[in-house]
């Protein structure tokens, strides 16, 4: 089993390393070359998702992300938010998607969310086993 | 790759060619240069992600925002998309159903029933 660490200030720009770094991961650990698009897309949004609320509450700790490859390639993204702010998503339906009161931020974190569960198939979203924060755990098979 | 935006007028439509990555650190800028279309008086704007090799949802929001706010003056928007992965995004999120999506600029304006169409 290999694991690899990657923790990173809660700034837009590193959104790109971190797809970049979860991708080239993804291939090492034999994730299908077809799955690795929706991998890149995946951790780009679990990250995405991280760095706004670090923002939100004006949090400086760094966003973990975690990839390690015993048997099935598994990322983990983790936030230091409060869980309220982390756990209540929701897909919008269409209808409600070009709705004028919707604000930009409430759109951006519904077709986020619908995104990663469009595209992972085997996704979590849980508080942190300690302290503040939610998790989002993804998952994706590799070959042997 | 770097975001990259090119705009042109195709009579009265004004077409922005997007390239490269749009994420949440890119977004801002295409929604900067958006805006400034609209402000500036463009009322059929299409959107040409031919060249675009990332899309997420911080991009989405900005398309979506402009296609408010170019509906809300009686104007319209397009966005011209042949690629596959790119197009599953737009069906997972639902927003296929929100945008005119086209396969080709020339469709794109010939498809503009607003009044500004070829």
């Amino acid at each position: 089993m290999a694991t690899v660490r990657l923790s990173f200030s809660p700034a837009p720009v590193h959104v790109r390393t971190a797809r970049l770094v979860g991708v080239a991961v993804a291939r090492r650990a034999g994730v299908r070359e077809d799955l690795l698009d929706e991998v890149r897309l995946a951790i780009g949004e679990a990250c995405t998702r991280a760095v706004a609320l670090h923002r939100q509450y004006g949090l400086h700790d760094p966003v973990l992300m975690e990839m390690s490859d015993s048997g099935q390639y598994a990322v983990r993204v983790v936030d230091r938010a409060p869980i309220e702010a982390g756990i209540g998503l929701a897909a919008l339906p269409p209808d409600e998607l070009a709705n004028e009161s919707l604000t930009d931020e409430a759109l951006t974190t519904g077709v986020g969310f619908a995104l990663l569960a469009g595209f992972v198939e085997d996704l979590q979203v849980r508080p942190v086993d300690e302290g503040v924060g939610t998790e989002v755990r993804m998952v994706w098979p590799v070959r042997r | 790759m770097e975001l990259s935006l090119a705009t042109r007028a195709v009579g009265e439509h004004t077409v922005l060619e997007v390239g490269g990555e749009v994420d949440v650190y890119t977004a801002p800028r295409l929604r900067e240069r958006l805006l400034e279309l609209i402000d500036g008086g463009a009322r059929h704007v299409v959107v040409d992600l031919g060249r675009v090799d990332f899309l997420d949802s911080t991009g989405l929001g900005v398309l979506v925002g402009a296609l408010k706010r170019l509906r809300a003056a009686g104007g319209s928007f397009a966005l011209v998309c042949d690629k596959e992965p790119l197009l599953k995004i737009f069906r997972i999120t639902a927003l296929d159903q929100v945008f005119p999506l086209h396969p080709t600029v020339d469709a794109a304006i010939a498809a503009d029933s607003t009044g500004a169409g070829a």
